[in-house]
């Protein structure tokens, strides 16, 4: 085991509000945190990621990760007929198989979301809205909020925000801090996942700091990647980050999600990370709930692998949806 | 054990010895079960250890080959032309080599069995830009258009190589395949593997673009059943299926998806002779446009 306890020391269960008092505080607690093990991280990653997984483990493995699915479609291109194949897509993901669970929400942009919301309204399928400027975030702030609050008006009932990158390199936390408290207030109701977008932060030093940055704040989900940035989610950051959501719970006893989204194509990667997050934060987060996959064509490669166990051959892509 | 034609005898050196592996994807991995096999020449003499190719190489050969599809089918007849008779070339620059391993693995007369791969292989690769003119066709039709039919690859075909014939037979049944654009997943032949192994070395030094041909050694029983189910496969040549038991149960697999199938000939196969179309039209699906013209 390379878990490294990370809370702060001197500090007991639930004392962690007066962290964020000013920017002084913020910062001397968040460089207070321990230091990631940089090549630990990274050997533990891989070394969970050799486990095999097979037969009845993989069946259970592989509706257990369609069900943590966020079916993403975020592109330019996106048509209102697009995003309405997908919700109902999202609803049964294969239509010749009604066991096959539905997976856990549908993610669009803000102005897709009216598009989404009476299909999925009522099914148990959540409606996630990125929101903030997705992806930069580099807008101010009230546009940022009007964002937030159009996707909510409009039925989203989970919010996909950026962090301030650039403020947070710069070391000015407490801006950081504030904007997600901001989103967070004007959400409301819509669960909020804070995305760090991991691919800019160099190090996974500032990957745990950002991590403990927006639970702080008020994250209910942190997300790894907008996946517009190459790395997007890699084992060893999502390591990094359910080490910190772990030991938020311990300090705060308020559980948080983890979401790596961006580059999660195959089964194969899907079941690494499930062994991850048992292995890390532990079988509380093997929950939609508290982890999420997002991804696109991931579902489609879970399906193939479902119907292979089911059938004991091998799928083609061309008996299956394109998105 | 080293053999003569493995060691340098009175030299002093050391015997450089190939291990011979599969061919996925432009790449020459060793079977994903790590798994091999003794060949043995047809005296019974050891030769190599042949990689035994499991499902998951069979599985990996499909993946390759259909990434591959969409470049080599869409290459221009002219380019997969030049490409294949680069391949001749190739074929004829290590002649002396494919002679040692023919002459060890089937015997009989190995220079003109591979003299007559090499122009056979040519021959074949003229065919690239003529099969459209043989095959395609401007239809007559009672209306106001152009009614043009042209032959197009159907995708990824399986192919079970000759068992008897592991070079010219190889090349008389892959070559037809890959020159109208399909790509190719082969199961060499069973016994004899290492002509078709040297095959794959030329194939992969000679502008074919990686994936286009895959190849594995091992066991017909074993790995050929996996490529008849799948539904990423699009034809299936079952040239070197023996037993006709295991042939019928092939077919069967293959029809799930309507793969198109080309059956072990009933009498053994000449492949000295003249081949004819016969073995390209298979795996060959016809588009018809029809295109308004004016009154």
């Amino acid at each position: 085991m390379t878990a490294t306890a990370t809370r702060p020391a001197g500090s007991g269960a639930g004392d962690l509000s007066e962290v964020a008092r000013s920017e002084a505080a913020l910062r001397t607690f968040l460089h207070g945190l321990p230091g990631v093990d940089e090549v630990g991280a990274q050997a533990r990653a891989a070394m969970l990621g050799t486990r095999s997984i097979k037969t009845s483990s993989k069946a259970w493995a592989i509706d257990q990760a369609i069900g943590m699915i966020d079916l993403t479609t975020l592109e330019g291109a996106d048509t209102p007929g697009k995003v309405r194949a997908l919700s109902t897509k999202a609803l049964r993901p294969d239509s010749e198989d009604p066991s096959c669970p539905p997976v856990a929400a549908v993610c669009v942009y803000p102005a897709m979301v009216p598009v989404a919301a009476p299909i999925l309204d009522g099914t148990g399928v959540h409606l996630a809205s990125v929101a903030t400027a997705f992806p930069s975030g580099q807008a101010p702030l009230p546009v940022k909020l009007e964002d937030t609050r159009a996707a909510v008006a409009a039925g989203a009932d989970e919010i996909d925000m950026v962090i301030n990158r650039g403020a947070f390199l710069s070391g000015r936390y407490r801006e950081v801090f504030d904007e997600i408290a901001a989103v967070k207030e004007t959400a409301g109701p819509a669960h909020l996942k804070v995305i760090l977008e991991t691919g800019e932060l160099a190090t996974y030093d500032n990957v745990r700091r950002a991590s403990w940055l927006a639970m702080l704040a008020g994250a209910d989900f942190i997300k790894t990647s907008t996946g517009k940035v190459a790395p997007a989610a890699t084992l060893p950051v999502t390591l990094v980050m359910l080490e910190a959501v772990r030991d938020f719970r311990v300090a705060t006893g308020r559980q948080v999600g983890v979401k790596p989204a961006g580059g999660i194509r195959t089964s194969k990667d899907a079941i690494k990370y499930l062994v991850l997050v048992n292995e890390t934060a532990g079988e509380d987060w093997l929950h939609p709930d508290f982890f999420r996959l997002g991804a696109s064509s991931l579902l489609n490669d879970l399906l193939m692998q479902r119907t292979k166990l089911k059938t004991g051959r091998y799928e083609g892509p061309d008996y299956f949806t394109l998105d | 054990m080293p053999t003569e034609s493995t060691s340098v005898s009175g030299s002093g050196r050391l015997a450089v010895r190939k291990t011979y592996k599969l061919f996925i994807g432009g790449a020459f991995p060793r079977s994903e079960s790590g798994r091999s096999y003794a060949v043995t020449s047809s005296g019974g003499d050891f030769l190599a250890n042949a990689a035994l190719a499991s499902r998951k190489d069979a599985r990996d050969a499909v993946r390759a080959a259909r990434g591959a599809f969409g470049k080599w089918s869409a290459a221009t007849a002219y380019n997969r032309g030049q490409i294949l008779y680069r391949v001749a070339e190739m074929l004829e620059g290590r002649r002396a080599q494919f002679i040692d391993e023919v002459s060890l693995s089937e015997g009989g007369d190995a220079a003109s069995t591979v003299d007559a791969a090499i122009d056979l292989w040519v021959w074949y690769a003229g065919w690239s830009d003529k099969i459209t003119q043989v095959y395609g066709n401007a239809n007559p039709v009672a209306g106001p258009f152009f009614n043009l039919s042209s032959p197009e690859p159907t995708g990824v075909v399986g192919l079970v190589a000759p068992q008897e014939s592991p070079l010219l037979g190889l090349v008389a049944t892959l070559a037809p395949i890959i020159v109208t654009g399909n790509t190719a997943v082969v199961l060499a032949a069973e016994d004899r593997p290492l002509p078709a192994i040297t095959l794959a070395e030329v194939l992969a030094t000679s502008d074919l673009p990686g994936g286009v041909v895959n190849l594995l050694t091992g066991r017909v029983a074993e790995t050929a059943p996996w490529l008849a189910s799948h539904m990423d496969v699009n034809g299936l040549d079952l040239a070197g299926v023996t037993d006709p038991a295991l042939a019928a149960d092939l077919e069967a697999a293959a029809a799930d998806n309507l793969k198109r199938v080309v059956r072990p000939g009933a009498t053994p196969v000449d492949w000295h002779a003249d081949p004819g179309v016969g073995r390209m039209t298979p795996f060959l699906e016809t588009k018809t446009v029809w295109h308004p013209k004016g009154v």
